[in-house]
């Protein structure tokens, strides 16, 4: 066990009258920048033995790892958020802070912090390790990428800046697995003396701090230094006032609020000053301890100059752009190909199994036509997401992906976007959900809005088969040359990016305006990728799209199937059911809304099919048209599909599916929102359900108001 | 350097060169990351090379590569220094 002597008297009653068994397990948290090697690290120490849940109230994960002790204890250790300052400019940043102040609700304060520093780039990472110091729980510094620095001919004097700083300095390198042992010894041992070090501050700070201390209630277990510096933190946010309720001072609020405000008129630039006094503090610390081999690094620098100069080439740079964007995107449908068969045809099989064993009835098509059918139509997206975040780990954790934000930048602020939303937008063209998925990258929660709720504009690959459909249907002779075809399914692409970025814009003027942050982007030294890692975030992608996707579309996909289901109307034929079904009725209902669009009551049938998942629209359609004998097929041919709907009329004898009628569809696909996995994952990723609601009205509006302006005014035009 | 010279920008280094910054204009409280990450009064930038549609730019400093916008750039003072 390690020693919890310290663990400071915050949250203390509950731990104290009812110590439960979470925690009896001592909690080491481990902190560090981004870029600092701290997700790999994690895994090295924790293996596989993790769990992600949330914390309450916002999206940010919380990843929880059980690992052992030199001595064979078990420890949990929690990945804090990575982050350059305790000052906090994102949700992800602020729970960071407020996990080592211990005021989370459920999530104990740590009782010891691994602070993960890169060896590489230790002035700017010990700007962020003093601070955590500073708050005074027992902290260990792993020297990450070590290796790596003496590569480069660094030298760090390890021991002199352990003395310095006044904490343990382990060497150790995640990558490699080196001096890992060390750092299981170093959390063994128990915690030596709290370093007294303290940011010099500039003494009109200093007596503000001194005076709300002194009316703070005594508290035997926090040191002078300790209390200075989580008043730091209170002051340098604005929105400090929770922190301040959180660690049971709301008494004090008034005298808190006064003092930010009086700082900030007398001394406007303090928060800047002590920025500054702390770079001052490291340099004296790194002086003689911290000695840069000139040679090497210059041998470095040119590695990643080398590198740059052709990825960042004004020409090449480009191409090697579009071309890795190319292999991913091509890969996303190719290479997803074949599980994606696999899955399909294990869904086909689990619901001819259930056929055999649930005697036909209600029951077996809940369980074959509902259930395995509607989950089987989410979970074969699967591999997709996969490949996706298997290209973005790579990207990532080599280096790269930092390339493309700077590349793709000025294309993406036009619109007030970041250039880490251009990843985002490009997955959402094979899926929307890891699109919204990967924009946890985003630190700006206004920014990283705007992404989520133009992303599913972005033509996903369902609704290739919709396209593919209406094409056909479109040009239903073979002369027509292939190029048309596809320009026309650009033509598509096209328009669902081109709008994106419009409702972006749009979006960044209005509801998300705010003030804009400045683009901060780190450019990470160029590295061989971490398999370990990449898989790793695979599998997390993986289980968070099954967990997240999975159990909602359970439900719904069930509530489809009633409407399809129910009432029974003891016809035989497939598609006469489907008309006497609530989804019949439903789609008879909304067929005066659609007649402006010059779409009948069974497109509309298929409009309201589409709303679980889009593709759903050709096999729904399949049915409605009772083709292959009026029997609903998992797999329909698009070439039956489209002879049926070229022999439907309207009872005036015109026919339905005219080019204007499949342009119209189509369009009404590119923008409509019809996705219930993509707004299950907006409520996970904005907690809440005002976002998904406002996504679906407003694509789906946008969808009509589009789909019945391009309708009427092609008729008028005399198409 | 001349007093009649308005001082220069980061944004006004040519690619490649060095620079000492001395000091901040207008809004502070947006560059407050950039401070945190050690842009400093007094600390070294090499300027290395603008995006290829022109903005944002790639400077480093203490051993590591960093990228901002123009626009936010244009607010930090520097002082040019020969290698």
């Amino acid at each position: 066990m390690l020693p919890a002597d310290f663990l400071p008297a915050m949250p203390t009653d509950e731990i104290e009258v009812a110590p439960e068994i979470e925690t009896e397990l001592a909690t080491v948290a481990l902190i560090g920048n981004p870029n600092s090697g701290k997700t790999t690290l994690f895994n090295a120490l924790t293996g596989l033995r993790q769990k992600i849940a949330n914390y309450p109230g916002v999206t940010v994960e919380k990843k929880i790892g059980v690992f052992m002790t030199q001595h064979g204890r078990e420890a949990r250790m929690i990945d804090l958020p990575g982050t350059y300052s305790l000052t906090p400019q994102s949700p992800d940043e602020a729970v960071t802070r407020d996990v080592l102040l211990g005021i989370l609700p459920d999530t104990p304060r740590p009782d010891r912090v691994v602070c993960v520093v890169d060896a590489a780039n230790l002035e700017r990472n010990l700007y962020l390790a003093s601070q955590v110091i500073e708050l005074g729980l027992p902290t260990i510094i792993a020297l990450n990428m070590f290796d790596l620095a003496q590569t480069n001919g660094d030298t760090i004097d390890v021991a002199e800046l352990s003395r310095r700083i006044g904490v343990p300095v382990v060497p150790c390198s995640a990558n490699t697995r080196a001096g890992l042992a060390d750092l299981r010894i170093a959390l063994s041992a128990p915690a030596g003396p709290v370093p007294e070090w303290k940011v010099p501050l500039p003494p009109l700070v200093d007596q503000s701090l001194e005076m709300i201390r002194t009316e703070l209630p005594p508290n035997h277990h926090l040191s002078f230094a300790q209390i200075r510096a989580m008043l730091i933190l209170l002051l340098s946010d604005e929105r400090g006032d929770r922190l301040v309720v959180g660690l049971g001072w709301e008494h004090m609020l008034h005298r808190f609020r006064t003092s930010r405000a009086s700082l900030l008129e007398k001394l406007p630039t303090w928060q800047e000053d002590a920025i500054s006094a702390r770079y001052t503090r490291i340099g004296e610390i790194c002086d003689g301890v911290l000695h840069r081999g000139a040679d090497a690094a210059g041998a470095k620098a040119s590695f990643t100059d080398r590198v740059d100069a052709v990825l960042i080439h004004p020409v090449w740079g480009w191409l090697i752009f579009l071309t890795i964007m190319g292999l991913m995107f091509t890969s996303i449908f190719t290479l997803a190909n074949y599980p994606m068969d696999g899955i399909k045809w294990l869904f086909a099989q689990a619901g001819d199994w259930v056929k055999t064993v649930i005697p036909p009835g209600d029951l077996q098509s809940l369980v074959s036509d509902g259930m395995i059918k509607g989950v089987g139509s989410v979970i074969v997206f699967l591999p997709q997401i996969l490949v996706l975040f298997l290209f973005i780990g790579l990207l990532e954790d080599s280096g790269y992906m930092a390339r493309a934000a700077f590349i793709m930048d000025r294309v993406m602020s036009g619109v007030g976007l970041h250039g880490k939303s251009f990843i985002p937008l490009l997955s959402s063209y094979a899926c929307a959900i890891p699109g919204i998925m990967a924009t946890r990258t985003i630190e700006n929660p206004k920014d990283r809005l705007a992404t989520i709720m133009v992303a599913p504009f972005m033509s996903c690959s369902a609704r290739l088969p919709v396209y593919g459909l209406m094409i056909a249907t479109l040009f239903p002779t073979d002369d027509v040359p292939a190029w048309q075809k596809a320009g026309l399914l650009m033509a598509m692409y096209a328009l669902g990016t081109l709008t994106a970025f419009a409702f972006a814009w749009l979006f960044k003027r209005t509801i998300l305006r705010g003030k804009p942050l400045p683009l901060v982007l780190e450019l990470p030294p160029y590295r061989r990728p971490s398999l370990r890692t990449v898989l790793q975030g695979m599998l997390d992608r993986a289980k968070a799209f099954i967990r997240r996707a999975g159990t909602i579309i359970l439900g719904l996909s069930i509530l489809l199937w009633a409407l399809a289901y129910y009432p029974k109307s003891g016809a035989d034929k497939a598609d006469d059911q489907l008309a006497q079904s609530f989804a019949g009725r439903m789609g008879k209902f909304i067929e005066p809304a659609l007649i402006p669009l010059g779409m009948n009551w069974k497109i509309g049938i298929g409009l309201i099919g589409a709303q679980a998942a889009r593709e759903v629209f050709v096999s729904t359609l399949g049915v409605v048209y009772s083709v292959g004998g009026g029997e609903a097929k998992a797999e329909v041919e698009t070439d039956s599909v489209r002879k049926a709907l070229l022999e439907d009329k309207w009872p005036d004898g015109r026919l339905v599916f005219t080019p204007l009628v499949c342009l119209t569809i189509m369009i009404y696909f590119v923008f409509s929102m019809q996705c219930i996995a993509t707004l299950a994952v907006v409520r996970r990723e904005t907690n809440t359900w005002r976002w998904p609601v406002f996504l679906f009205f407003y694509m789906t509006g946008f969808a009509y108001a589009a789909s019945l302006v391009f309708y009427q005014v092609g008729t008028r035009l005399g198409y | 350097m001349p007093s009649e010279i308005p001082t220069p920008r980061l944004s006004d280094l040519e690619p490649g060169s060095l620079a000492v910054v001395v000091g901040f204009h207008g809004d502070l409280e947006p560059l407050k990351r950039l401070r945190e990450m050690g842009l400093v009064n007094g600390t070294r930038v090499k300027f290395l090379r603008w995006a290829p549609l022109g903005d944002p730019l790639e400077i480093e400093l203490r051993g590591y590569r960093l990228s901002l916008r123009k626009h936010d750039a244009e607010q930090i003072e520097v002082r040019p220094v020969s290698p």
